[in-house]
């Protein structure tokens, strides 16, 4: 390989890549795939936070429009004031896989997270946050005019 | 090749507000092509991590239900101007990218 050639593919994008392809593996705990594929929201729920009771809260506060023009872009931001917050879940109750997405927040980490989800109907959105090892919930209808499961 | 990635920071009274938007298809299996009229295979981000100088300050799971060209903002504590702040995902496909920025 000419020193030239060299260059430009560690310039490119592809030794970037390879590089990134060892490392993120090793931090990242594992998918919980039997929670992610659940389509019952209750089964979700368990497979997630086994054996866990869970505590509705006020102190959690969910930032979502209640009424949804289109479900592919929904913009959501969660707060609380809860204390030592370990993560924060988001579940639609009606979606094909209730468990949208969570999030782990570390020593440091506020009680906050904004992003955008997709809701395909009508639903539930549902919050847990687990704080000093307790899951806490809060929930909010949203209605949804286009469905976001395209 | 761009990065997938814009990451960016601010930091006032001593908390750093971090944003980022990913470009990503964030398809879900469920979608039909208009041309091929055949449903579009399941590709979307599972994880993403985010370190500053090093440490783990937030990760992500996510399901297919995150929307396409996911964004993503949360805040912490205790970082200084100029620290290091790295943000990696990885795809259900086994796709990968990383960027690293220093905190404003």
């Amino acid at each position: 390989m000419l020193r030239r050639d060299a260059l430009k593919y560690i310039l490119s994008g592809s030794a970037l890549t390879i590089i990134g392809l060892i490392k993120p593996f090793a931090v990242m705990a594992k998918w919980n795939k039997t929670a992610f594929t659940a389509v019952d929201h209750e089964e979700a729920v368990r497979a997630y936070f086994p054996g866990q009771e869970i505590q509705s809260s006020d102190q959690i506060t969910i930032g979502v429009h209640p009424i949804v023009e289109n479900g592919t872009v929904v913009p959501i931001k969660i707060k609380t004031d809860l204390p030592n917050i370990e993560s924060i879940t988001i579940f639609a109750d009606t979606n094909p896989n209730p468990l949208i997405a969570n999030f782990d927040l570390f020593p440091g980490c506020i009680g906050f997270v904004s992003t955008r989800i997709k809701v395909q109907q009508n639903s539930n959105i549902i919050i847990m946050v687990k704080s000093n090892d307790t899951v806490f919930s809060k929930s909010t209808f949203i209605e949804v005019k286009e469905g976001g499961c395209g | 090749m761009a990065s997938t990635i814009r990451l960016k920071t601010k930091t006032r009274e001593g908390v750093t507000t971090v944003r980022a938007i990913i470009r990503h298809p964030m398809e879900t299996g469920f979608r039909v092509d208009s041309e091929s009229s055949e449903l579009v295979p399941a590709h979307y981000i599972r994880q993403v991590s985010i370190k500053h100088n090093n440490k783990v300050i937030m990760s992500c799971d996510w399901s297919r239900a995150v929307s396409k060209n996911p964004y993503l903002s949360f805040m912490f504590e205790g970082a200084n101007i100029g620290d290091k702040l790295q943000l990696v995902w990885s795809d259900n496909k086994n796709n990968t990218d990383s960027i690293e920025t220093l905190i404003e």
